[in-house]
């Protein structure tokens, strides 16, 4: 049974592809954050459904331009003074292709209200996890685990993961496409996503929702690391951040305490408890930073601290002014927060 | 010729700046609509290029952050509400009274004031750019974003207040509309012989009417969320931004059809005259527009899939949305029938209308995708999105909007637009719309957002994206080489007969262009096609089939006007500066609200002299005071 539905799916497929005329795309495709690479229950379930969809819908298209393009030049005239029979209508094809119409429409709801039922809630053993989408980066609280990060998401491979979507500010609309559909993140709601990954991976991530100057720079990552990985993950992350041991970076520990940081980021174990921007207690093992737009060097971390609004316009987080010597230790120190 | 109508007319072929400010007559209002809407046209266009060469590149430096979201949200505005609807309302003005053989709309100055409300509002709304920075968040405007705390300027409070301009211009023109179709119809024309275009002009007009208030009231709430502190989309203090979801598109899904009917009417003029054939299935046509405009009303709520509604609801919505291809379907399918059998003649208009079904039927089936929740989840906000919508609305409604211009311009002009430019005009903007439009389906699938200003490299967005920027430049060749050919034919076309395309209804026979009271003695209407009845009596042809069908009754529709209603007195309303009086009056007003409060006082003055004046003012000069309703 589960055979003939493989195959089935294989034969839509290589319809749709073909019909599509995507050979050619299926290339570009498999480096794309593609919603037809899905790696997740829900995310193969919406794409069966469109692969569906797509062999219903290309067969329409190809009868109905095959039809009209017949007409234009069948019927073409050649006497220009030629009245052709004048038929008013044909009651039997009216109906035919009423019901016709309803009766593949049908077929489609049938089909949508299926993939919704096996898709709408997680089940009920996943982990939750709350994102926050905040004007312009993204908060990952785990409140089973006492986690708290920002922008790089990780999970287990292959473990349902509950995400409670909301927002601190305006609508943005949390979207991984491989992982299945994005959810909006309103203020003042909470919406539940099933989140999961069944391939070890990083998988592209960004906000779906028009939320300001930066909507295009608010970027996302979801690391889907093996169960073991994750837990020492967990357990690094849970851990206060480590006191800095060089000296550059005990500089750069008096500077963050000493300058307007601590009003806005919160490391913990230290009096940096700020609420506004994102947790840097383990700033430095994460892989990105300034809401995904760049990977986490001490090149680009340096860029970002001499002048964020450059890189990411409107960024809540201005231009500090901040000396050359003060990046260089602000760097040392961010980046020794594993 | 009555001696009234000689009299009238002299103030009526009056030219010159002053006759066209103080014109009530519908045709001129028509070209009026249509010109202010080809001016925003060349606007939002521009704006549209400005998007595409932002992103042909990833990472481009070209219109950046607030810039573009500016150019983005103007670009949808100004499509939507100052150019496809007010070409489509122009072109109803035009055409809609001389089809039914009306002298004029029913309340000719408030025609007037619309025109002018909608080509003031489309000012002030483009003013914006000029005075502190246009709105920026998207046509739909999403609260909390469009909230005083997100959006602090002038923006924001231009684009309420120039859709609510915008939206009385809608209404007046729609409660004309209605009245006009429904009262001033030529002896004979029942509703079941009334032209498709006429028809669905009809629809639309009672959609503007449901859906309109809904989003005038929501700008409202919006407005004193604004400025008095309330909090109808706060949700920090109890109000809900969904709830602006819901008013937003509760207008804004019948407002897609409000944009697509009209054009779904001229295509059903233009195939039949071109294929010289009757519309195929004229009853299942006419009522598929009513059913869509009543389904229309139950769909909106499949933009919000994923905003976290129950199940159950989605599901609803999600059925609704798909039954509404019912309707669609049958409209596309009796085009081809029409075509079937045919003598066609592949004139401009035709290849531009035939272009249309084929272009449609993409945009149709597309919207499955998105009527299907799970498949939505995954393709909503994305490109996919933006293909699926300007397949309908420029493979739809622009290029049936195009193949009417084609059509009816030797009516209004007495010229032919030149047939060898418009194939070039038609290859060029069938290759270039395309080109643009079709990749932007894959973007989506491959994961990329809408409304993003820049991408990074590395996703595999590089070539589509400059495909598609390429095409929207072919695009605009297409347009270039249509404006050239619009120049050219005013100057120099070929002189156009009465009838050129030997066409179906009764604008085809009065003069071109028709004299301003359109016809001498007003046509009496025997069936669907008095124009074609007229010319071809005696050739025998099948009668309608279908129970639901008035028999149509041949005889006495002679060619040289036999069949007409007897001679009458000709009333034409007379010219009144008035109308644009009170438009500019408010206008100044809503500037005043944005700007600096010293507006408000001449823009009140201006709205209360005007409107004191109109009332007083008798709408038939040779009647003091008898007629002097609008």
């Amino acid at each position: 049974m589960v055979e003939i539905q493989r195959m089935g799916r294989r034969v839509l497929q290589g319809i749709g592809w073909a019909l599509l005329g995507a050979g050619a795309l299926a290339g570009c495709a498999a480096r794309s954050p593609s919603v037809l690479a899905p790696v997740s229950p829900k995310g193969r379930a919406e794409a069966e459904l469109f692969w569906f969809i797509v062999a219903i819908t290309a067969a329409v298209f190809v009868l109905v331009e095959a039809l009209l393009l017949y007409a234009i030049f069948r019927f073409r005239a050649r006497d220009p003074q030629a009245i052709p029979p004048q038929i008013h209508g044909n009651n039997a094809l009216e109906i035919s292709w009423t019901t016709a119409t309803a009766l593949g429409l049908a077929l489609i709801f049938a089909m949508t209200w299926r993939t919704m039922a096996a898709t709408a809630r997680p089940p009920s053993d996943a982990l939750p996890v709350k994102v926050i989408g905040h004007q312009w980066w993204w908060e990952f609280q785990y409140p089973t685990l006492g986690i708290t990060t920002a922008n790089e998401l990780v999970i287990p491979v292959g473990r349902a993961v509950r995400a409670e979507v909301t927002s601190k500010d305006v609508i943005h609309s949390f979207w991984v496409p491989q992982l299945g559909g994005k959810m909006d993140a309103i203020p003042g709601r909470e919406n539940v996503l099933w989140l999961q990954a069944d391939i070890e991976g990083v998988y592209y991530g960004q906000c779906a929702e028009l939320c300001g100057i930066s909507h295009a720079n608010m970027r996302l990552r979801v690391r889907a690391v093996p169960a073991a990985e994750f837990d020492r993950w967990v357990e690094a992350q849970r851990a206060p951040a480590t006191p800095p041991t060089d000296p550059l970076a005990q500089q750069g520990f008096q500077v963050f305490m000493g300058k307007a940081c601590v009003g806005c980021h919160t490391i913990a174990g230290t009096k940096a408890q700020g609420q506004v921007g994102p947790d840097l207690t383990h700033v430095g093992s994460r892989s990105i930073i300034a809401g995904g737009l760049l990977e986490n060097t001490p090149e680009n971390l340096a860029r970002w601290l001499d002048n964020p609004p450059a890189i990411k316009p409107g960024s809540l987080m201005p231009r500090l002014n901040l000396t050359p010597q003060e990046i260089q230790a602000l760097v040392a120190y961010l980046s020794s927060l594993k | 010729m009555t001696s009234q109508a000689a009299a009238m007319l002299q103030i009526y072929e009056r030219r010159g700046l002053l006759s066209w400010l103080t014109t009530v007559d519908h045709k001129r209002i028509g070209i009026l609509y249509i010109l202010g809407a080809g001016l925003f046209a060349l606007i939002g266009g521009l704006e549209a290029l400005l998007i595409r060469t932002q992103l042909a590149v990833p990472n481009n430096r070209v219109l950046v952050g607030d810039a573009y979201n500016q150019v983005l949200t103007m670009h949808g505005t100004t499509m939507v509400f100052l150019v496809v609807m007010p070409v489509l309302a122009g072109l109803g003005n035009y055409v809609v009274p001389l089809m039914i053989g009306a002298r004029d709309m029913a309340y000719p100055r408030l025609n007037a004031f619309g025109v002018w409300m909608f080509l003031l509002g489309g000012l002030f709304l483009n003013l914006s750019f000029l005075l502190g920075g246009a709105p920026n968040a998207g046509w739909f405007g999403y609260a909390p974003l469009t909230e005083k705390t997100f959006a602090p300027g002038a923006g924001i409070d231009f684009w309420i207040l120039g859709l609510q301009l915008l939206g009385i211009s809608s209404i007046t023109s729609s409660i004309n509309f209605v009245a006009t179709i429904l009262l001033l119809r030529a002896p004979g024309l029942t509703l079941n012989r009334l032209p498709l275009f006429a028809w669905t002009t009809l629809v639309t007009a009672f959609l503007i009417l449901f859906a309109m208030p809904s989003i005038s009231a929501a700008l409202f709430l919006l407005f004193l969320d604004r400025h008095l502190g309330t909090h109808f989309f706060n949700p920090a203090a109890g109000g809900d931004p969904l709830l602006w979801q819901h008013l937003f598109w509760f207008f804004g899904h019948p407002e897609v059809y409000i944009m697509i009917l009209p054009a779904m009417g001229i295509v059903s003029e233009v195939l039949p005259v071109f294929s010289r054939k009757p519309l195929f299935g004229y009853t299942a046509v006419a009522y598929s527009s009513v059913a869509i405009g009543f389904i229309g009303f139950t769909v909106w709520a499949h933009h919000m899939f994923a905003v976290g509604l129950p199940p159950v609801v989605n599901a609803f919505f999600s059925a609704a949305s798909m039954l509404v291809a019912v309707p669609t379907a049958i409209k596309v399918f009796n085009w081809i029938g029409t075509l079937w059998g045919g003598s066609i003649r592949l004139r401009t208009p035709f290849l531009f209308a035939a272009a249309f079904v084929a272009l449609f039927v993409i945009g149709g089936l597309s919207g499955l995708f998105l009527a299907a929740v799970p498949v939505d989840w995954q393709v909503t906000d994305t490109y996919f999105v933006v293909a699926h919508f300007h397949y309908t609305l420029f493979g739809g409604s622009m290029f049936a909007i195009v193949a009417g211009i084609y059509y009816w311009f030797p009516k209004i002009t007495g010229r032919f637009l030149d047939e060898r430019l418009g194939r070039l005009h038609f290859a060029l903007q069938f290759i270039g719309f395309n080109l643009t439009f079709f990749p932007m389906h894959f973007l989506g699938l491959m994961g990329m957002p809408r409304r993003i200003y820049t991408y990074a490299p590395g996703l595999g967005w590089e070539g589509l994206n400059l495909l598609a920027t390429v095409g929207a430049f072919v695009l605009a060749l297409g347009f270039g080489v249509f404006l050239v050919n619009i120049a050219r034919s005013l100057v120099a076309g070929a002189p156009a007969p009465a009838d050129p395309w030997d066409g179906h209804t009764l604008e085809w026979l009065t003069a071109s262009p028709p004299p301003p009271y359109n016809f001498e003695r007003i046509p009496v209407v025997h069936s669907r096609r008095p124009a074609w009845d007229r010319k071809y009596t005696g050739n025998p042809h099948p009668r309608p089939a279908g129970a639901a069908v008035v028999p149509e009754a041949p005889e006495g529709n002679g060619p040289s006007g036999e069949g007409d209603a007897p001679a009458e007195p000709i009333h034409l309303p007379a010219p009144s500066p008035w109308p644009l009086v009170i438009a500019a009056g408010l206008t100044l007003f809503a500037l005043g609200l944005v700007t600096h409060w010293a507006f408000l006082i001449p823009g009140l003055l201006l709205f209360a002299i005007g409107l004191a004046r109109w009332a007083a003012e008798p709408l038939f000069p040779e009647s003091s005071g008898a007629h002097s309703g609008t």
